[in-house]
């Protein structure tokens, strides 16, 4: 066995905590976002832990694409939709329950008795060795990468690429006509039929500004584009009181 | 880590650590400051204005009293916040401004208290990417924030944020390769000594360009600024935030702008050498000297944020998109090829600087033929499509075309047909005869 400093200790046991209690973070949270979260805790530290291990470039390439960009295309997701009610508890499969717990326990008990051995039983050979022979970390990894596994890093890169263009091609829309220019719209609004800009908004110059008081015009009639067409069809919008409009025309407000 | 393993890094006793980091902290948070202050005279002149001249000498206390007041400032906190990540948004962002200044470089090895110490908290090999992990931490206070805030314009500017942040990333990692190439290591300490003889900004110029550009999508700031878009967001991620929480999401933003300055510093300009006319004198990349050319190098990229925010509108989100996705990543990833084989021709293959301009001249050539023929194809197509297209709206409209119902084309006029009616068909022929 390497021997453990009293530093690596230190960080292993608060990055080691800090892992385990996002990992339960993440199971017992109830909102699908905050579960994202704590799984990103627990990525930070584990990365935290690489860089213990003499193992700098994985650390970070973790935080970089796992916590940066795959847990930020998840966060991007539940945001968009929206995932915020809790599933509901009705089990669909009978007696889950009972076989995930037996499983996972199972699970729980090989890789302990796994890790453990590996500990144990096994003589590292040595990160100085390892790291010692392309003169550092990254470097070694790199050789490793183009030389010993290239065809699996190649064909890995290779089947990302067909994941991401059949993507694309699912996501594909063939185009009828070609994509209308800013000029154009602008135009076919200003030229066409209908209100070129905003629509008046409700109140304007009114006594009040609810969405069913309908702008008053300058020469105080009511402006019907300033209200919306479902309150119109309700017949929801409320009356012009000509006593509101006299008054202020009374204090030299409007021209007659 | 067992200590010294990286050369002169790592092995500072434990107060000098704490003396850097302390004035670390302190020369960012009064950068912070005078950056405030200078932006807005800056933009104040731009627009023939005079800005901010009251508090102290030309104004250069307004910020802090500024500073002063937003922390004071009465804090409103929405109903429909999510209150835990709500308060950690804000502190996430200013954390994350700070970590990332742990590997700049600021100056070579000087004395301190009878210490022989680089001008740097610490190095080690993987530090650029460090910068790029720590900014894509700070970037999680962007968008929890615009989460937590329970309202829509925020959680429109946190979603904005994410994308952009996803997108100008790989365009910025990617613009650091050819660097790495060139320096040979990922240690910012040894990248600023690579550039001893030459600046990369002058040999990988189009490495250069791109940073600059991903550099300010990357802080949020204008014309990039669309995730606090105020003309349409409000505020965006920080409309439902006020007070100290704010102060700390402004303290984020300029910290971030100081820190891809600096990085942009470090990786193309040299770091803290002394540029041409100064580098003639002998000691002028010794002592404390060189503190001083990496804050004017690093106050010109500032310089150059403001001018940007003072000249250039919004981008529409839709452009700005495709920028970064059509634009700066495949010129990243068409420059890093040509710098790799340019690379591999010098040093394993052992071509003269003659023969690589030949070849180069060759692929050029090659390319700008290649362009025009595919240009040519394309066009054909474009013509034979729209030929295909116009005869298609020629054609009358056939609702129930080889026996299947199909929806008019653009440019066609549908039939409205009755249910009560036979068929289509009927209808079509009582309308053409």
């Amino acid at each position: 066995m390497t021997e453990v400093n009293l530093g690596e200790e230190i960080v292993f046991w608060i990055s080691g905590g800090l892992a385990v209690l996002g990992a339960l973070g993440m199971i017992l949270s109830k909102k699908a976002v905050h579960s994202a979260l704590w799984v990103a805790l627990t990525m930070i530290n584990l990365a935290i832990l690489y860089i213990a291990n003499s193992a700098p470039f994985l650390g970070m390439v973790q935080v970089i694409v796992y916590t940066g960009a795959v847990m930020m295309l998840f966060l991007f997701v539940l945001m968009v939709v929206g995932v915020d009610s809790s599933d509901s508890l009705i089990e669909t499969l009978k007696g889950q329950r009972l076989v995930s717990i037996v499983l996972a326990i199972g699970l729980g008990i090989l890789l302990i008795a796994g890790v453990g051995a590996g500990l144990t039983d096994v003589v590292p050979v040595g990160l100085e060795e390892a790291n010692g022979i392309d003169g550092g970390n990254v470097e070694g990894i790199a050789r490793l990468l183009f030389t010993d596994y290239l065809i699996a890093f190649e064909v890995t890169s290779v089947l990302l690429i067909t994941a991401a263009l059949g993507a694309m091609v699912l996501a594909h829309r063939e185009r009828w006509l070609p994509r209308a220019s800013q000029a154009e719209l602008s135009r076919s609004r200003f030229l066409g039929a209908g209100h070129p800009g905003n629509l008046p908004s409700s109140g304007t110059y009114a006594r009040h500004n609810a969405v069913d008081t309908p702008a008053l015009l300058p020469d105080g009639s009511p402006s019907e584009l300033s209200i919306p067409g479902p309150l119109v069809a309700r017949g929801d919008v409320r009356p012009i009181d000509h006593h509101d409009v006299d008054q202020i025309e009374s204090r030299g407000g409007g021209t007659k | 880590m067992t200590e010294s393993q990286f050369g002169v890094f790592g092995i500072d006793p434990w107060w000098l650590v704490l003396l850097k980091v302390l004035a670390i902290f302190v020369m960012l948070v009064l950068l912070t400051l005078f950056t405030i202050w200078w932006e807005r005279r800056v933009v104040s002149r731009m627009q023939n204005r005079i800005g901010p001249n009251r508090v102290g000498p030309f104004g250069l206390l307004q910020s802090l009293m500024d500073g002063f007041k937003l922390a004071l400032k009465e804090e409103i906190i929405p109903k429909a916040a999510h209150l835990g990540v709500y308060w950690i948004a804000p502190v996430i962002s200013a954390t994350a401004a700070f970590l990332a200044f742990a590997v700049i470089p600021f100056g070579p090895t000087v004395s301190i208290f009878g210490v022989e110490t680089p001008l740097q908290l610490t190095d080690f090999p993987v530090s650029v990417l460090y910068i790029l992990a720590i900014a894509s931490i700070g970037i999680y206070g962007i968008v929890l924030a615009g989460w937590s805030s329970g309202s829509t314009y925020p959680l429109l500017g946190g979603l904005r944020s994410s994308a952009q942040m996803i997108s100008y990333e790989i365009a910025m990692g990617m613009s650091f390769v050819a660097v790495f190439l060139y320096a040979g290591s990922m240690a910012t300490s040894e990248i600023v000594s690579a550039q001893e003889p030459i600046w990369f900004a002058v040999i990988l110029l189009p490495s250069f360009l791109i940073y600059v550009t991903s550099m300010v999508g990357e802080t949020n700031r204008a014309p990039f600024d669309l995730p606090e878009a105020e003309g349409e967001l409000v505020g965006g991620f920080h409309t439902e935030y006020s007070s100290l929480k704010f102060a700390m999401f402004f303290l984020a933003e300029y910290i971030n702008m100081v820190t891809v300055s600096a990085l942009a510093t470090t990786l193309f300009l040299g770091g803290w050498l002394a540029p041409w006319p100064l580098s003639l004198w002998e000691s002028a990349n010794t002592g404390w000297w060189p503190l001083l050319w990496w804050l004017a190098k690093v106050q010109i990229f500032i310089f150059i944020f403001i001018w940007l925010r003072a000249t250039l509108p919004r981008l529409r989100y839709d452009q700005f998109m495709k920028f970064g996705w059509k634009v700066l990543i495949p010129a990243s990833i068409i420059w890093i090829m040509i710098v790799a084989a340019a690379r591999v021709l010098r040093n394993d293959i052992d071509f003269s600087n003659r023969e690589l301009l030949i070849i180069g001249a060759v692929v050029i050539a090659v390319l700008l033929v290649g362009s025009w023929l595919a240009q040519v194809v394309i066009d054909r197509r474009d013509t034979a499509r729209k030929l295909a297209l116009e005869e298609i709206e020629n054609r009358a409209y056939d609702p129930i075309a080889g026996g299947f119902p199909v929806p008019p084309v653009p440019g066609q006029q549908a039939v409205l047909t009755s249910r009560r009616t036979a068929s289509p068909v009927v209808q079509q022929e009582a309308i053409d005869g």
